[in-house]
């Protein structure tokens, strides 16, 4: 009877467990197919969807049905004609050649009955097959090669590698140096100093807006001075002004002061944009700190500083790690302010990726591998940091 | 906390406060304050903001004086199609990300991998925008030469097409509604997490009694929701549709990386981008960044009075 139960249980809950996966599945098919397609080389990834990356190879079906019985699986049954030698293969580079061997007798017996040849399409499969049989096209499954051209910038002729261009020696003054560490943090399209660069913008404008949002976010909560309501009202408003609202002013003045460009320029302006929501967050946690710990703080004779570094900050350590994830989130995946105040002279992650999209026959190969480049580190700070990302979230939204 | 509340032993003057609060507000200041002051003066000014808007008026043309920019950002063309499409954007986004958050987070209550589908869902949150406009870019692919049939399908979503027996469609460019929607989605990826992580929290807010009284009435799941659940987490529901309100209005980098605002698939950020980076026009681009500001204004005042009976009540 319990049994039945169960089971009834069980076949009743089998629709939610349904579209609860498809969803998941949904959500994260598109990114599965990026992470796959990164790692792929290029030709398969012009040849097969990416999630034929666990089918047999290409042609190899086609083997199996009209070869396979003869030169057997690995090529090598027939002594004679060793198909898994590369030289023997190298003899025939296009398809044409190979069928034209269809029509010979060998001992007596005509190669293949002309009612049992294969199509064209199937004989050009069969060849591509024997290359990759023969080792005579050493192509893995799987590479690095995608993330080393996207690291060190390099463009060339579709089938080319950075690696296979520099073992030649081809060398593009300005653009490829084939010194590794140098191309990457020198070429133009380099994938690897945009990551130097989102690493040099986000740190510094990470920490700014904490280090200022935590003194005033202090004081709107334990000092008494006037205006404060109203202040506090204004920032809270202050969140909402769009980013588009500023660009122009501060361009113009960056472009008078030669900030454009500049580090310096992209931290205060993001230290600026984070300021009303950060101030927002730490005072309401700051401010929901027992009363009764500063009072007797300072009856113990506590000076301000120590009230505030050695118990208003340590407190708030798990509104500020929120408050940290999401500025450097927001930061290193922001595209407007990089377009509009670094652009190509100092080119952050998102920028060198929106201008490899934008730039006619970027390999998708290419563009997979850099974009998964510049979301490594946020999926790392996110499934390391979830739960304060998650509380963070929920401070900001619900509560104020 | 009230004014006049702090204890005396706390007071600090009148100089300390204003030293810790200063620096702060003059950062807001220089880059929030001003720079929206100076943007409404621009937005009366031509291009390179030497003279009024009205000197680009031409002879026998419609203008509007002092608010020529404004006649463009809110007659033109190109505008009435971001328009559209940013209305397009608000009904389908903030609809499908409101309903997807909420459906998927009553649901996931009842399985025991809750955190890890949570998670699942929330993960495009992380990601950046560029990021996503490339993944589902490539969800999207569409065949170079669509007149070829042997070129191999690489996109997902195409081979799912194929697959049930249909022909390749291309996603990005096939105006307006196939396009839209397919940039629209990319936003849906992208934000349903957030919902369903605000939802999920509020609805873990309702005290089980209530639910499981209702139950034992015999209520149906479906009246329990409707019925308990959707009125007792409204207050949540309203802060979530206002916050994806004004993330729609500010929609700029999927439109900007998949379609960059061609093939009518403009949006109003995109379009203020074009004209201050493309055009050089600083009035023009003003006008429409008011025009964004303006737009936003009613969930800012929302948002301040939320705050005020926040405070009241606590």
């Amino acid at each position: 009877m319990r049994e039945m139960q169960k089971l009834n249980n069980f076949l009743r809950s089998i629709p939610l467990h349904a579209v609860i996966i498809g969803m998941c599945l949904v959500w994260l098919l598109p990114t599965v197919g990026l992470l796959v397609t990164s790692f792929r080389p290029v030709q398969d990834v012009n040849e097969t969807g990416w999630w034929m990356i666990l089918a047999p190879p290409q042609g190899s079906r086609e083997y199996r049905q009209f070869c396979g019985s003869c030169h057997g699986d690995d090529g090598r049954a027939i002594e004679a004609v060793n198909l898994a030698d590369p030289e023997v293969i190298s003899q025939y580079r296009r398809s044409m050649y190979l069928a034209a061997t269809f029509n010979k007798e060998f001992g007596g017996q005509i190669h293949i009955e002309k009612d049992q040849r294969p199509s064209d399409q199937e004989i050009a499969d069969i060849l591509a097959y024997l290359r990759r049989l023969s080792g005579l096209e050493k192509r893995p499954r799987l590479w690095l090669s995608n993330y080393i051209d996207a690291l060190a910038g390099f463009r060339g002729r579709p089938g080319e590698t950075y690696t296979e261009e520099c073992a030649k020696g081809n060398i593009i003054p300005g653009e490829r140096s084939c010194n590794f560490f140098k191309d990457m943090t020198t070429a133009p399209a380099a994938m690897g100093r945009a990551f130097i660069n989102s690493l040099l913008v986000t740190i510094p404008a990470t920490i700014l807006p904490i280090l200022f949002a935590a003194f005033a976010a202090y004081a709107f909560s334990w000092m008494d001075f006037h205006g404060r309501q109203v202040l506090f009202a204004i920032l809270v408003g202050l969140q909402v002004v769009p980013l588009q609202m500023t660009l122009i002013p501060i361009y113009r003045i960056y472009t008078s002061l030669g900030l454009n460009g500049t580090f310096l320029g992209v931290w205060l302006f993001h230290t600026g944009f984070g300021l009303p929501y950060a101030i927002y967050l730490l005072r309401s946690f700051i401010g929901a700190l027992p009363r009764d710990l500063f009072e007797s703080a300072y009856l113990d004779g506590a000076s301000l500083w120590t009230a505030f570094f050695r118990l208003a900050i340590p407190l708030s350590l798990p509104a500020i790690a929120s408050l940290g994830i999401f500025q450097f989130l927001w930061v290193w995946n922001d595209l407007l302010v990089a377009l509009v105040f670094l652009g190509g002279t100092t080119p952050v992650l998102t920028y060198q990726i929106s201008s490899l999209v934008s730039r006619f026959g970027t390999g998708w190969h290419l563009l997979t591998a850099a974009a998964f480049l510049s979301m490594a580190i946020p999926m790392i700070v996110f499934l390391a940091l979830q739960r304060y990302f998650v509380r963070g979230l929920l401070a900001g939204a619900v509560k104020g | 906390m009230n004014k006049g509340d702090t204890p005396a032993v706390m007071k600090q003057g009148n100089f300390i406060p204003w030293a810790f609060v200063l620096p702060a507000l003059l950062i807001l200041f220089a880059y929030v304050a001003y720079p929206t002051v100076n943007t409404f003066i621009l937005s009366f000014q031509n291009a390179d903001s030497t003279r009024s808007a009205a000197a680009a008026c031409q002879p026998g043309q419609p203008c509007w004086g002092i608010l020529e920019n404004y006649r463009y950002a809110l007659t033109s063309d190109v505008m009435l199609t971001a328009f559209r499409n940013n209305l397009l954007w608000l009904i389908v986004m903030v609809g499908g990300t409101v309903s997807l958050g909420l459906l998927f987070a009553v649901l996931v209550e009842r399985v025991r991998y809750e955190s890890v589908a949570k998670a699942l869902i929330f993960l495009p949150m992380a990601i950046s925008f560029v990021g996503a406009g490339v993944i589902w870019k490539f969800v999207y692919a569409y065949p170079v030469n669509p007149g070829d049939p042997s070129e191999p399908i690489i996109g997902l979503l195409n081979a799912v097409v194929v697959g049930l027996g249909g022909k390749p469609v291309a996603w990005l460019t096939e105006a307006p509604w196939v396009n839209n929607l397919a940039l629209i989605v990319v936003g849906i990826w992208i934000w349903t997490g957030f919902c369903m992580t605000i939802l999920s929290a509020s609805l873990k807010g309702i005290p089980v009694e209530i639910l499981e009284a209702a139950r034992v009435d015999g209520a149906s799941e479906w009246q329990v929701f409707w019925r308990i659940m959707v009125p007792m987490i409204l207050p949540t529901i309203t802060v979530v549709t206002t916050t994806m309100v004004i993330n729609v209005l500010k929609i700029f980098d999927i439109v900007y990386v998949m379609t960059g605002g061609n093939y009518s698939t403009d949006v109003i950020a995109n379009r203020m981008y074009m004209e201050m980076y493309q055009h050089q026009d600083w009035g023009r681009s003003s006008a429409i960044a008011v025009i964004l500001i303006l737009a936003i204004i009613p969930v800012m005042i929302y948002n301040v009075r939320r705050f005020r009976e926040q405070e009241a009540t606590r």
